[in-house]
């Protein structure tokens, strides 16, 4: 499988489970995971990353199979997911480099 | 100038999707979105491929810009409304693109791609063909774009609204969170520069914030409304929204677009960088 990683551009880039080739798990934070409704996978979600303080960080779009990932700093985040069915967050803290595992389920 | 001289609702975009002489353009970094669906009638423009020269680290020129919206079926007296991903962020650069080449009846899709999925209107995945057009562009308005001596010298003189996300503009982060970190260059802002990321410009949707909100936002960050303005970010798209708020939304006479931003500002031998929140 190859995955694209945009790193001149701004854009968001493909969303993949599987991370990118060259990322540094440890040197980087990644908070990456699935958007899901009722169980089932929600792909075409506008996924959201706010931080300790609420305000806006970076936005990604879900992949088909529901899935999003962020590089972020180290803090407490709140994901939270839009989409025409439904909307929902989660927080998660990140203290260190590594996977942090982030689910989120809209209703 | 008012809001609805250089926004459109969604509402009025899909009531007036065949109305003639209105294109819509979707405008993005990456196509794909567009290639699984798009605006019904709505021509693409790619702004990696399309917007940027292949070579240098420039815009296509007049006679590119030219060929490309004759390519794109687009004439000079269409009303575009240009949308897209990423809450407009390229869809705004691309509006100041057709300003910046003279291009007078332009707007954005207010909330671009995701107010549009988020209402659940409709995507069509058809094939889209314009007739060629015989577009002429003018001379790049330079009254909208700032090179990098001139931002130099805007240092403590000039409003410099940085628009990155805190942790970008202290120098914590190189690009913003959805990205991957590995950067050339040095971390932080330019000196003076007042911190405003772009998106509290926005709402949720994407949609832009109200007149009065925006004004409100910006005059308490400190952006004093009788001063020349320039606004940055990484590579100039997310400044354009800010551009986009200050320019067209609220009328601020002299606001410029620096589209190098940080990638080369903070790529320059010789200059001042700042790290740290900012003395705002």
């Amino acid at each position: 499988m190859t995955t694209t990683v945009t790193s001149d551009g701004c854009g968001a880039p493909e969303q993949t489970a599987e991370l990118p080739a060259g990322i540094d798990l440890a040197k980087e934070i990644v908070l990456g995971g699935k958007v899901t409704a009722d169980g089932a996978p929600v792909g075409g979600a506008y996924v959201r990353l706010l931080d300790a303080s609420g305000e806006f960080t970076a936005e990604v779009v879900s992949s088909a199979d529901g899935d999003f990932r962020f590089f972020a700093a180290p803090g407490r985040w709140t994901v939270r997911a839009l989409h025409r069915t439904g909307n929902g967050e989660t927080t998660v803290t990140a203290d260190g480099p590594g996977l942090h595992p982030v689910a989120v389920t809209v209703e | 100038m008012s809001r609805e001289d250089v926004l459109v609702t969604a509402e009025w975009a899909e009531e007036n999707l065949g109305t003639a002489g209105v294109v819509f353009v979707e405008v993005d970094e990456d196509t794909s979105a567009y290639d699984g669906g798009h605006i019904p009638g709505a021509v693409k423009i790619d702004w990696r491929t399309e917007l940027q020269d292949p070579v240098r680290r420039d815009f296509v020129d007049r006679a590119g810009f030219e060929k490309l919206l004759s390519g794109k079926g687009i004439a000079n007296d269409d009303r575009v409304v240009l949308y897209g991903g990423n809450n407009n962020w390229f869809a705004a650069y691309a509006y100041w693109y057709f300003k910046l080449y003279g291009h007078d009846k332009v707007q954005l899709l207010d909330g671009g791609r995701k107010k549009w999925e988020l209402d659940g209107r409709p995507l069509s995945a058809d094939a889209v063909t314009r007739e060629e057009t015989s577009y002429s562009a003018k001379e790049q308005d330079t009254a909208i774009r700032a090179f990098r001596d001139e931002v130099v010298e805007a240092i403590n003189a000039k409003n410099l609204v940085d628009v990155r996300s805190p942790d970008e503009f202290s120098g914590k982060l190189l690009a913003p969170a959805h990205l991957p970190q590995e950067q050339a260059q040095r971390g932080g802002h330019i000196p003076s520069a007042i911190n405003v990321p772009w998106s509290k410009a926005a709402n949720e949707d994407g949609t832009f914030k109200s007149a009065d909100e925006l004004r409100e936002l910006y005059s308490d960050a400190g952006i004093d409304e009788g001063k020349a303005t320039i606004a940055y970010c990484r590579i100039g798209e997310r400044s354009s929204h800010t551009w986009f708020a200050l320019h067209e939304l609220l009328g601020y006479s002299d606001v410029k677009n620096y589209d190098g931003s940080w990638t080369e500002y903070g790529s320059l031998v010789g200059v001042p960088v700042e790290t740290g929140p900012g003395t705002q």
